[in-house]
């Protein structure tokens, strides 16, 4: 697309569930949901900044911390930097301080367009200092998770970052503070297995996919057909795993109302 | 020894499982059963036992030993339920102010869709955030395979060691083949297992695991005895902090994993 149609909000998407095209600009208004078929779009970390917080009220952290490619891992290094060329971004992960609806919090965005998410150091070290951040600041931490897992081009180094995320919520769930934690479209492996499950409360968007192992290893395992809406937000629902499902345009104000019940006095 | 042959060697059949190392190790061991939740997962087992004359709770993943006991233990692939009861009897340790010490043995958290069903993810969360929090000093030993988190979920620990031909990683030498090249022809596994460095020597140069202990399964009683006292003096160690200390210390040891490059200015302007 043009830059021109990028700046009118003229250019189009297609959605990939019915193939309907619409504007960007028309998107952004229905929050990235399908004015056909109601398919929600995967969004980036930006967008989903911007259809979440206050205007003007986001304030980046943890900058400028680059992924290495520290074993030699075959193709690594070329796909960090086309990732990071294609996307404007430097990671999976955009972290920092906003308010919804004039209360303070942390928050946190995964960014499925970059290496599906995967985790490695600086996913790891971005989200573990976002929270020592909230922690000492007393700040509520909303963590908006997307994952396709550990990063396994960092071996185990991307395993230890479950744990280090895990310490970091647990000092800040110790310090009697709220954590959030919302599951978008796709949330799987690791991330599933560390702090996407570890919030106070869990809320999934509609029909997001969450789960441990992929569904084709399980399909192999299991040897057997699984149902249609196997690992999707209702199916944890149904098994106790999520506290609510929120459709999108509801969320910024179920934030703010969560927000505001575990506002604390000053 | 390359990694592939490693990885090979910790999976062979025939080596010690983690019921031969409580066995061994420790005197008087009472196994206890089920997570109070749902089940008893017999892929983990758990319970009381003294290590030179202390009380320890133990816990141990077993993959079983002939056909038969590894069908019973599911070849040693955890279930929710199994995580469950570890993280049971650990608070359980923490309340009577005893160690723990975890035996790590899995090529993975079972991928079933009946663990899918009741949470797995969210044991393996649970587990690991509980283990950060844990007030009393845990000591984890990969005897075989560390397979990615549902390893971790027994290893967030504040002393990993490690055998000298096991293995730890991210993902399976076999699952990291297919997403590389489709197919995890042995070539294929062979390349993996070395890309995503693995072996205990890895581990020990990531400070991953602090210690080797050195490998002698024709001289069991011999290798245990050598491998007790490396326990006992790594718990008197822990044993002497105090429980703000313990859990400072586990939070540091994870807190340093991680390498990256850390730029002034941000790589992209200000969105």
């Amino acid at each position: 697309m043009s830059f021109f149609d990028k700046l009118v909000g003229s250019a189009k998407e297609k959605c990939k569930k019915c193939g309907h095209e619409d504007t960007l600009s028309n998107l952004e208004l229905h929050d990235y949901i399908c004015s056909e078929c109601g398919f929600y779009y995967r969004l980036d970390a930006r967008a989903r900044i911007k259809l979440t917080v206050d205007k003007n009220s986001f304030q980046e952290l943890e900058k400028g911390l680059i992924s290495k490619d520290f074993l030699n891992f075959p193709n690594y290094q070329e796909k960090l930097e086309r990732t990071r060329k294609e996307t404007e971004e430097e990671d999976a992960v955009v972290c920092g301080t906003a308010t919804i609806a004039d209360l303070n919090c942390a928050v946190f965005v995964m960014n499925s367009k970059f290496i599906m998410a995967s985790m490695g150091s600086v996913v790891g070290e971005k989200i573990t200092r976002l929270f020592e951040y909230a922690t000492e600041h007393e700040l509520p931490v909303i963590g908006f998770t997307a994952s396709g897992g550990a990063r396994m081009q960092e071996g185990v180094i991307s395993l230890m970052q479950m744990a280090k995320v895990s310490g970091a919520v647990k000092n800040h769930s110790n310090a009697g503070l709220l954590y959030i934690t919302v599951l978008t479209d796709p949330t799987t492996g690791g991330v599933t297995a560390s702090f996407a499950m570890q919030g106070d409360i869990i809320l999934a968007e509609p029909k997001a996919l969450v789960g441990f192992a992929g569904r084709r290893v399980v399909e192999q395992t299991t040897k057997s057909q699984l149902p249609d809406n196997f690992q999707k937000a209702e199916f944890l629902l149904e098994h106790g795993f999520v506290d609510a499902i929120v459709p999108r345009p509801e969320l910024r104000d179920t934030l703010a109302k969560l927000l505001e019940m575990h506002k604390r006095e000053a | 020894m390359d990694s592939y042959q490693k990885l090979k060697t910790a999976r062979k059949n025939g080596r010690p499982t983690g019921g031969a190392y409580v066995a061994e190790l420790f005197d008087f061991p009472i196994e206890f059963h089920g997570d109070r939740r749902f089940g008893d997962d017999l892929a983990i087992m758990g319970g009381l036992a003294f290590l030179d004359d202390k009380p320890v709770t133990f816990i141990a993943m077993e993959k079983g030993t002939d056909l038969e006991s590894r069908v019973k233990r599911n070849f040693g692939c955890p279930k929710p339920e199994g995580y469950r009861k570890a993280l049971r009897l650990m608070k359980q340790a923490e309340k009577f102010h005893r160690p723990v010490i975890c035996f790590v043995d899995t090529l993975g958290a079972y991928p079933g869709a009946d663990a899918e069903e009741r949470g797995q993810g969210q044991a393996i969360a649970e587990s690991i955030m509980e283990m950060m929090g844990l007030k009393t000093p845990v000591i984890s030993v990969i005897i075989g395979e560390g397979g990615s988190g549902g390893a971790l979920a027994l290893a967030s620990a504040n002393k990993v060691l490690i055998l000298e031909h096991a293995v730890y990683s991210v993902i399976s030498p076999e699952g990291c083949a297919s997403i590389l090249w489709k197919e995890s022809t042995p070539e294929n596994v062979a390349k993996a297992a070395d890309c995503l460095h693995i072996t205990a020597q890895d581990m020990k140069k990531f400070e991953v695991a602090e210690e080797i202990i050195p490998e002698d399964f024709e001289h069991f009683p011999q290798m245990c005895g050598n491998m007790k006292k490396i326990l006992i003096s790594a718990l008197e160690e822990l044993s002497a902090l105090s429980e703000e200390e313990i859990l400072q210390q586990r939070y540091q040891r994870f807190r340093k994993f991680g390498i990256f490059e850390e730029k002034k200015a941000g790589l992209f302007r200000k969105k």
